[in-house]
C-alpha cells in the first residue's frame, strides 16, 4: 500500500475528504447511488465520470512533468482525436475508429517529443505550437461544425457500463493500472525520474534520456487521444471549438496538486489522478451548490490555493518551527 | 474527403461570385467577420441565397476575425464603386474614418448582426440585428402559455458569464416570467454555450432536484447546451419533452432532430437571414430614396414540435451550421 500511496499523499487525501464533506453539506444526496438502465447513477459517479478526461490527461502529463517538461497541447490533441473519431464513427467499425484516433494522438506526441528531445526546444514553446495549430487542424477536420454520429459502439465508450460502472471510469482505471505497471513494474519510472532530476548526469550514467523524453510525450499524446475520444463519445459529437478547451491547465493543476514538482524528478501517478478527482469533486460541488455562476472561478481558485498551501514545504516548515517553539517554552 | 468537400464548397462560392455583372441590378460588397461558428457559416450561405434570389451581385470578403482586413475590404469595395456595402463588424469601435470614406463616395453602409459605437450613428444607413432580450422574452412567453396555471420549477442553463447575449437572453426571459407567480427559476448555472458543459450542469441539476422530479422545464440560452441537457435527462431515465419541457434559442438543425424524436419542445430562431432585409432596405433607398429606420429588428420566430421540425431540419442542415 505504501508503494502505491506514499506517505506524502496525506495532504491530498485530507483535501479530498474535506471537499467531499463540503459537497455532502451543500447537497445531502451526494452519496446516494442507484442503478439506472444498468448503470450506476449518483453525484459521486458524476465526479468520477466527469473527472475522467482530466485524469487521463494527468496520467500522461505527470510523466512529461517528471522529465522537467510540460505539454500544453493536450487539449488541442483531444479536439483533433475526437474530431477524427466522430468523422469515422458512422462509416467504420470501432477498432478502425480507435486505431485512427489513438494513432493521431501518437503522431502528435511524436511531434512534440521530436521538437523537445531531438531539436532541444523549450517544452513550453514546443508544445505551444501544437496547442495553437491543433485546434485549427480539428476545425479543418470538422469544417467548423459539430460533427455528430450515432454509431452505438462509439456511444457505448461514453455512455455504456461494465457491471454498472460507466465505461469512461473503467477506461481511466485501466489506464492507471497499465501506466503504473509500465513505469513502476520496471525501471522505466526510475529512468524518467533520473532524466528529470539531472538530464546531463543521467546521460553520462548511460540513461537514454532522449528516448525517455520522446516516450513520455508519445504516451501523453495517446492519453490525450483517449480522453478526446471519450469526450466526443459522451456528447455523441465532436465540438472542435470547445473539446478539451483549457483542460491542459486542469491537467497541469492535477499533477501539481498531486505533489509532483514542475522542476521534474519524483512523481506519483496515483496522486496525479487523485489531483484530478479533487478538481472534479470541487467542480461538481460548485454545480450542486446553487451559487450564482459568477462565483465558480473564485471558489475554485480559493480551494486550489488552500490545497497547495497544505502541501507547501515553507508553510509546514513554519508550522514545525511554531511547534518546536511551543515545546521549548516552560 | 474533408478537403474535397472544402474544395467543392469554395468552387460553388466562386461560381456564385462569378454571376455576370450585367444580369445584376445591384452590386453589393459584404465584409463578413469569418466563419467562427456554425451560425456565421449559415449567415454567409443564406446571404448568397438571398442575393441570387434578388439577382444581386454579392461580393463576400472573409476578414478572418481581423478589423484591419475588414477596413481593407471596405476600401476595396469603395474603389470598385459598389452600390452598397454590408458590414458584420468584428468590434464596435474604430470604424469612423473608413465609414466617412464610404459616405464621401455616397455608398450606403448596412450593418449586419452587430451594432457599432454610437458616435458613428450617422455614418451608416441602418443596422439589421436581432434583439436578444426579445428572444429571451419569446421563450419565456411560450413557457408561461404552455404551463398555464400550474406551479412550475424552471432550471436555466446560462451562456458564458460576461457575454452580453447571455445577459440579454436571461433578462428577457426573467421579465417575461416575472408576470407569472407560478413560474420560478430554481437553479441557474453557466453551461458556457457548449454541449459538454450543458450536459454536465444538467446532470447536477437533476441530482440536486430530487432526481429531476422537481423540475418542470429547462430553459437554455442556446440549442447546443439543450442538446447536451437532453442527453443528461435521458441517461437519468427522464423523458425530455414530456416529463420536462424544453425551450432554447438559436434554432440549429440538431434541435429539430430532437423535436422530431419528441425530445425537445420549442426553440426561438436567431435567423441567419440578416442580408435579406438589408437588400430590401438598400433597394428601396436606391430606387425611391426611402430612408429606413436606424435599426431593423429581425424576426425571432418561435418554432415548436407542431411546426414541422423535419422540414426545418432539412432546410437548415445544408447551410453550414
Amino acid at each position: 500500500m505504501t508503494a502505491l500511496v506514499p506517505r506524502r499523499g496525506l495532504a491530498q487525501i485530507l483535501a479530498l475528504v474535506v471537499i467531499l464533506a463540503v459537497d455532502r453539506m451543500v447537497s445531502p444526496q451526494f452519496f446516494d447511488l442507484r442503478l439506472q438502465d444498468g448503470r450506476l447513477f449518483g453525484s459521486i459517479i458524476d465526479v468520477l465520470n466527469r473527472g475522467t478526461p482530466v485524469a487521463l490527461l494527468s496520467l500522461g502529463m505527470v510523466l512529461v512533468i517528471a522529465t522537467r517538461g510540460i505539454d500544453l497541447s493536450v487539449g488541442a490533441v483531444m479536439a483533433i482525436c475526437g474530431a477524427i473519431a466522430a468523422s469515422l464513427a458512422d462509416s467504420h467499425g470501432l477498432p478502425v475508429v480507435l486505431a485512427a484516433a489513438l494513432g493521431a494522438g501518437l503522431v502528435c506526441g511524436l511531434w512534440n517529443g521530436f521538437l523537445v528531445a531531438v531539436l532541444g526546444m523549450q517544452p513550453i514553446v514546443a508544445t505551444l505550437i501544437l496547442m495553437v495549430a491543433g485546434r485549427g487542424i480539428a476545425q479543418l477536420i470538422t469544417e467548423g461544425r459539430i460533427v455528430t454520429f450515432s454509431s452505438p459502439d462509439l456511444v457505448w465508450l461514453g455512455n455504456g457500463a461494465i457491471l454498472g460502472v460507466p465505461v469512461p471510469i473503467a477506461i481511466a482505471l485501466g489506464m492507471l493500472i497499465l501506466t503504473g505497471a509500465m513505469v513502476r513494474g520496471s525501471a522505466l519510472g526510475l529512468l524518467i525520474e533520473a532524466t528529470g532530476g539531472n538530464a546531463r548526469a543521467s546521460e553520462l550514467a548511460g540513461v537514454g534520456t532522449r528516448a525517455m523524453i520522446l516516450a513520455v510525450y508519445v504516451w501523453c499524446g495517446v492519453c490525450a487521444a483517449l480522453a478526446g475520444v471519450i469526450a466526443a463519445a459522451d456528447i455523441m459529437g465532436a465540438d472542435a471549438n470547445n473539446a478539451g478547451l483549457w483542460l491542459e491547465l486542469d491537467a497541469i493543476l492535477a499533477v501539481v496538486i498531486g505533489g509532483t514538482s514542475l522542476f521534474g524528478g519524483r512523481f506519483s501517478l496515483v496522486l496525479a489522478v487523485l489531483g484530478a478527482l479533487i478538481i472534479q469533486t470541487m467542480n461538481t460541488g460548485i454545480l450542486l451548490s446553487g451559487y450564482p455562476p459568477e462565483f465558480n472561478l473564485l471558489v475554485k481558485a480559493m480551494v486550489v490555493l488552500a490545497v497547495l498551501l497544505l502541501q507547501s514545504p515553507k508553510l509546514s516548515g513554519f508550522a514545525g518551527i511554531m511547534a518546536r517553539l511551543r515545546r521549548t517554552k516552560p | 474527403m474533408t478537403f474535397k468537400a472544402l474544395f467543392a464548397a469554395s468552387a460553388t462560392a466562386a461560381l456564385l461570385l462569378a454571376v455576370p455583372a450585367n444580369a445584376a441590378e445591384l452590386t453589393v460588397g459584404f465584409s463578413q467577420i469569418g466563419s467562427e461558428s456554425g451560425w456565421r457559416a449559415a449567415e454567409t450561405s443564406v446571404s448568397k441565397q438571398e442575393a441570387t434570389k434578388r439577382k444581386v451581385n454579392l461580393k463576400i470578403a472573409d476578414a478572418q476575425q481581423k478589423q484591419e482586413n475588414q477596413i481593407k475590404a471596405i476600401r476595396s469595395f469603395i474603389a470598385q464603386n459598389v452600390d452598397a456595402i454590408f458590414l458584420a463588424p468584428v468590434v464596435s469601435t474604430g470604424w469612423d474614418s473608413v465609414l466617412k470614406e464610404a459616405k464621401e463616395a455616397k455608398i450606403p453602409v448596412v450593418l449586419l448582426d452587430r451594432d457599432i459605437d454610437p458616435s458613428g450613428k450617422d455614418l451608416y444607413l441602418t443596422a439589421v440585428t436581432s434583439d436578444s432580450v426579445h428572444e429571451g422574452a419569446v421563450a419565456g412567453d411560450w413557457l408561461a402559455k404552455t404551463v398555464g396555471d400550474k406551479a412550475c420549477n424552471i432550471v436555466e442553463l446560462q451562456g458564458t458569464v460576461g457575454a452580453s447575449v447571455a445577459a440579454n437572453r436571461k433578462k428577457g426571459f426573467d421579465t417575461a416570467i416575472a408576470k407569472h407567480a407560478n413560474l420560478k427559476v430554481v437553479r441557474s448555472q453557466t453551461g458556457d454555450f457548449t454541449r459538454a458543459k450543458g450536459k454536465e450542469v444538467m446532470e447536477s441539476f437533476i441530482k440536486a432536484e430530487g432526481g429531476g422530479k422537481n423540475i418542470c422545464a429547462v430553459y437554455a440560452h442556446n440549442d447546443d447546451m439543450m442538446v447536451g441537457a437532453i442527453q443528461a435527462m435521458k441517461e437519468a431515465g427522464l423523458k425530455p419533452g414530456k416529463d420536462i419541457l424544453t425551450v432554447s434559442i438559436d434554432a440549429v438543425p440538431d434541435i429539430f432532430k430532437a423535436m422530431v424524436a419528441g425530445e425537445a419542445d420549442a426553440t426561438v430562431e436567431l435567423t441567419p437571414n440578416m442580408a435579406g432585409p438589408a437588400f430590401d432596405a438598400v433597394a428601396a433607398f436606391k430606387e425611391k430614396g426611402t430612408v429606413p429606420p436606424k435599426w431593423i429588428q429581425t424576426e425571432s420566430r418561435l418554432l415548436t414540435a407542431a411546426d414541422d421540425p423535419q422540414k426545418e431540419y432539412d432546410s437548415k442542415k445544408g447551410l453550414g451550421y
